[in-house]
């Protein structure tokens, strides 16, 4: 599926997210955050960088990783991307969401 | 005489213990196998276990019996890896090598969520990933008199995703077989944003938990344990109340590969995609639940791995180009309840899809459908693995990459 976000013509699975993450730029993590009615600020954007790092080196994303990163603690984590924040923050730093076999 | 030393005879290193020893020349290689415990546990079956499926007798054989002859069998634990030195400690020796197979798995770390092995662990709080609580559950549920059982998972990856599900369903059909589901209300908790999370299988399979009447928590990312007022508290303070909790804790590689300094955060070591060559040693490649790479933890996928290392094994000693094949390849059967089971296949790049397997067009299995002869599969499938999959006997009809013959893409 494909889908315009911010003048990009980008590939996006069936629920949205990004299949390349090298279509992503700054301004498409806006006009998701946007649709999620998220304002993104200094830390919203140190978070989806850590993230997207996270994601180029393998390593799976979950609530324990965001624990031991050093740069944001769980509350808060959960005050940036209220109602479900590794489902959203993944969706707009561009990578694919934490999933399962099916 | 060069070695090539396999640490951990569980799945994957019987395996290639197997697939090894009639490909390297005897003249030319000793090959050593590493494990501290005696018995090999079929660990697909802990999921019966709990409801009187399978026999304990079903679930573990002595793991010696599946060590080919022509293989060194050492049974002592692993102190700890040097690859730059190219050797390994065990407890009174060092073993040294030219090649070495890390399969040392993953295993539950019930002590990483706080109170999850506390008081009430094995007695209102328990897991299937062991065949310690595989059993005291089975003992528990044997005279349960009903209430409200949570089936959670903390994170992933885990081994076998889609076991958490499994027992959801499976409990459904024994509760209603002992006519006693009406006094059971049945939650399912998950730190994902759905029971399903690929686009296939949630409008294939959604309609399961209604039909089944199982309540659905999602984004439940698990803070703590509370054993006073037994619920389990999320980190966004919402919390799930229960009498008997069956969890899946937060899964971990081996500490020995802690204690080497060998992996990422969760013990895995890092490992190449499509060779299961170590990404920091040449001579070190990695197979099964011990990996970082991106496919499921499961028996099936290092069935496929092992064939594609076996080859890789023989080209590294060759000095030739390592082979870039491995495709992430499963291929599960998933109970859920009443006899019936789904068939899943799938790799990196492609999710479980619908279609007909192995034969296209013919099957006789259906993918991501409910059939009773799916069922009847994961059965026979127990001695499919004793007989051959742990003995690196291809099973026929089914290759080490997935085809997309017979699957409907669209």
């Amino acid at each position: 599926m494909d889908l315009n976000i911010a003048g990009s013509r980008l590939d996006v699975t069936e629920d949205g997210y990004l299949t390349d993450l090298s279509q992503w730029n700054k301004e498409i993590a806006k006009e998701i955050a946007k649709e999620n009615n998220i304002e993104l600020t200094d830390k919203h954007w140190e978070v989806l960088n850590w993230i997207q790092e996270q994601v180029k080196s393998d390593v799976a994303l979950s609530i324990r990783g965001i624990k031991k990163s050093g740069i944001i603690d769980i509350k808060e984590f959960y005050n940036l991307f209220p109602g479900g924040p590794l489902k959203i923050s993944t969706k707009i730093a561009g990578v694919p969401k934490p999933k399962s076999c099916i | 005489m060069k070695n090539l030393v396999i640490l951990g005879a569980g799945t994957s290193g019987t395996m290639m213990a197997n697939h090894l020893v009639s490909k390297l020349d005897k003249k030319d290689w000793n090959i050593t196998i590493v494990d501290q415990y005696k018995t090999h546990y079929y660990q697909p079956g802990f999921l019966f276990l709990p409801f009187d499926i399978y026999t304990e007798d079903q679930v573990k054989k002595v793991g010696k019996k599946f060590i080919p002859k022509g293989v060194n069998y050492i049974q002592k634990k692993i102190e700890q890896i040097f690859p730059k030195e190219n050797k390994v400690e065990l407890e009174d020796e060092t073993l040294q090598y030219d090649i070495l197979i890390v399969a040392t798995g993953c295993k539950i770390a019930p002590q990483e969520t706080e109170g999850m092995k506390g008081e009430n662990w094995h007695k209102t709080v328990f897991d299937f990933y062991t065949y310690e609580g595989s059993l005291a559950l089975r003992n528990k549920l044997r005279d349960w008199k009903g209430g409200k059982m949570v089936v959670h998972f903390t994170e992933m990856p885990i081994k076998c995703p889609v076991a958490p599900l499994e027992f959801v369903f499976l409990a459904d059909s024994y509760f209603t077989k002992k006519g006693m589901r009406d006094k059971v209300d049945l939650t399912y908790v998950t730190p994902l944003g759905g029971a399903f999370t690929k686009p296939k299988a949630t409008a294939a399979l959604s309609h399961l938990m209604k039909e089944k009447n199982i309540k659905v928590v999602t984004d439940f990312n698990i803070e703590r344990v509370d054993n006073e007022k037994n619920q389990i508290v999320d980190y966004g303070d919402t919390t799930v109340d229960f009498d008997l909790l069956v969890t899946v804790p937060t899964n971990m590689g081996d500490e020995v590969i802690e204690r080497s300094g060998m992996g990422d955060d969760l013990n895995y070591v890092p490992t190449h995609h499509t060779t299961l060559q170590s990404l920091d040693n040449e001579n070190v490649f990695v197979i099964g639940d011990a990996t970082n790479v991106p496919a499921s933890k499961a028996g099936s996928v290092a069935h496929f791995a092992s064939e594609t290392l076996t080859d890789n094994i023989l080209l590294y000693i060759a000095g030739k180009p390592l082979k870039e094949e491995f495709d992430g390849h499963a291929n599960c059967f998933i109970e859920t309840g009443n006899n019936k089971a789904l068939l899943i296949d799938f790799n990196y790049k492609y999710e479980p899809l619908e279609g007909t397997f192995p034969i296209a067009g013919i099957g006789p299995l259906k993918l991501l459908k409910e059939s009773i002869f799916n069922h009847w599969g994961k059965l026979a499938f127990r001695w499919i693995y004793w007989n051959m999959l742990l003995k690196g006997i291809p099973i026929p009809m089914v290759s080490r990459n997935m085809s997309l013959k017979g699957k409907k893409i669209n």
